[in-house]
């Protein structure tokens, strides 16, 4: 029997499966397919302090080996998520679930993540600060490490015992900076990488697909970017990384880990395969054993010398 | 919803840029006229959503324009090839809410959605009244089924080539006396129907979807009661609720 366990910053998953943040909503969609106890946990959708719509439609295009999302943190607003979707989730989810945080000034922030930081279902604060389809923060903070660490901090500050994750965007000349920035303010974690900003033009009508010209682009054709990455994050820091990026198999699973994730995120795969997590948790066992692996925890990093 | 495997039996050209599609598999999730599947091509990332024309047993079908890459490499599919398939995805029609003499109206390929509805009304012993909009007399289809159901069908061109001349929104104005209305078309058409509709009604939208079934809100939009997912809340929605 192989051992798929891992611990992420002090709690233990029964695997290191994470459904990341905005392809899974808040998991009843996927609750209705299959066990979603299953899962390690997963991040649910991105949460603002206020109710947001989000931006104009058409807010998705496809593209080869992925596709570009400008959705813009469509969300209830905290309050709402504690009072109706938390409960919710709660009947069909037992386990510690990862809280994304997002804001557009430090203040949101430390607001949305104190809250849901109070919640008991709440294990692990994934704080968002790399959505590139937000004009105001997102990205912003993201991409400049002083911004980065007062974001960390005033999480940090309200967070009480939760681990604080930032997740980091691919849109930097140096992800290292602002990994090594956040962790120096405190972070317990990182995820990364967030989407990449991509685009797509109609050619009949000859204007951006998306409304808001520009989005987020996962899927696939990624992966070796954010494979890429999180080996760079993994040399620059000392705290637990959640890879994502176009994982779509137990191989990828592996690899990622192999680069240094501790645990590993899956996106865009459950918005084109409904049951991709899944079929991952069914054949990582397998492909475990295939490749000599009797505990996953062990192989965090093992690529790098 | 259901994942399953399901074959192509038939594909072929019904009218200018018009394409039916039969397939053989498990259709048991399809509960509803006016629902939808997702279909993975290979090549393509996202799925493509295409309404249900009709279901019987394990049989589906289809009707799409070869609108962008992936329908047009739909064409190209022959009997024997197996497809990936989302089905029962949306809410579809609500056939129950008709009355006496409901009113379907559609224009080009939102039309095929309300085939499915039209026969759901026969069986339930309504009889529909059905106006069909095309732009020309080549992109003609599916008038000749509406009317074996019994419907009393009225085609209507744009270009006067075929049936009346005009617009979907001259046969609803010719109309009178029904009590329900249901459509299915373009948005600008949605938008003109709604404005001449005398009745209540259920409007069958279409937006870009990243997964089609309520996880990504790829496809969002607001109406008088919140927020609703064109793919999970909808694809159709009452009248009364609609925002434009």
């Amino acid at each position: 029997m192989v051992n798929t366990k891992v611990t992420l910053c002090g709690l233990p998953l029964d695997n290191p499966l994470i459904p990341a943040s905005g392809t899974f909503g808040y998991g009843y969609e996927f609750a209705e397919l299959y066990d979603i106890n299953l899962l390690g946990t997963f991040s649910f959708k991105g949460t603002t302090g206020e109710a947001r719509f989000g931006n104009p439609t058409p807010r998705i295009a496809d593209c080869p080996g992925g596709m570009i999302n400008a959705v813009g943190l469509q969300n209830p607003g905290v309050d709402a998520v504690i009072s109706t979707e938390l409960p919710r989730l709660a009947k069909c989810f037992h386990k510690l679930v990862m809280a994304n945080v997002c804001g557009s000034s430090v203040e949101e922030y430390a607001l949305v993540a104190e809250k849901l930081a109070r919640c008991q279902q709440v294990g692990w604060l994934e704080v968002n600060i790399s959505c590139p389809n937000v004009r105001h923060g997102g990205l912003a903070f993201g991409t400049d490490p002083d911004m980065a660490a007062q974001v960390t901090r005033a999480v940090k500050a309200v967070a009480g015992k939760k681990p604080v994750i930032l997740k980091l965007s691919p849109n930097v000349t140096d992800i290292t900076a602002i990994a090594r920035a956040c962790q120096e303010a405190g972070a317990d974690g990182l995820s990364l990488i967030n989407t990449l900003l991509g685009m797509r033009i109609d050619l009949k009508t000859k204007k951006p697909v998306i409304a808001n010209t520009m989005g987020g682009f996962s899927g696939s054709a990624v992966f070796p970017v954010a494979l890429r990455m999180v080996w760079q994050v993994y040399e620059a820091v000392d705290i637990p990384i959640i890879g994502m990026g176009g994982v779509s198999s137990a191989r990828d699973v592996i690899e990622m880990m192999l680069a240094g994730a501790t645990a590993v995120g899956v996106g865009a795969a459950n918005l084109v395969e409904p049951f991709a997590c899944k079929k991952i948790l069914e054949e990582l066992p397998a492909v475990m054993e295939q490749y000599g692996i009797d505990c996953l925890a062990d192989i965090t990093g093992k690529a790098h010398i | 919803m259901k994942q399953g495997l399901f074959t192509v039996t038939e594909n072929a050209c019904l009218a200018k840029e018009i394409w039916r599609m039969r397939l053989r598999g498990d259709t048991s999730a399809v509960t509803a006229p006016g629902q939808f599947v997702n279909l993975k091509l290979e090549g393509f990332f996202l799925r493509r959503p295409i309404s249900v024309c009709d279901v019987e047993g394990d049989v589906l079908t289809l009707i799409y324009k070869p609108l962008g890459q992936g329908t047009r490499l739909m064409t190209s599919f022959l009997p024997g090839k197996e497809l990936d398939v989302l089905s029962g995805l949306g809410n579809g029609f609500d056939p129950a809410l008709s009355g006496e003499k409901p009113l379907l109206v559609g224009g080009g390929v939102g039309i095929p959605p309300l085939y499915l509805l039209c026969r759901r009304l026969v069986q339930r012993g309504v009889q529909p009244a059905v106006i069909l909009g095309f732009n020309t007399r080549e992109e003609v289809f599916l008038e000749a089924e509406f009317r074996v159901l019994g419907a009393s069908v009225t085609a209507l061109t744009a270009d006067g080539s075929y049936g009346k001349k005009g617009l979907v929104t001259d046969g609803i104005r010719a109309s009178s006396g029904y009590t329900y209305l249901y459509t299915c078309g373009p948005e600008a058409m949605l938008k003109a129907v709604y404005q001449v509709c005398a009745s209540s009604g259920q409007f069958s939208f279409e937006e870009r979807m990243g997964c089609g079934f309520g996880a990504c809100m790829g496809c969002t939009c607001k109406t008088k009661y919140g927020n609703k997912r064109i793919c999970k809340d909808g694809p159709v929605l009452t009248k009364e609720e609609i925002l434009w």
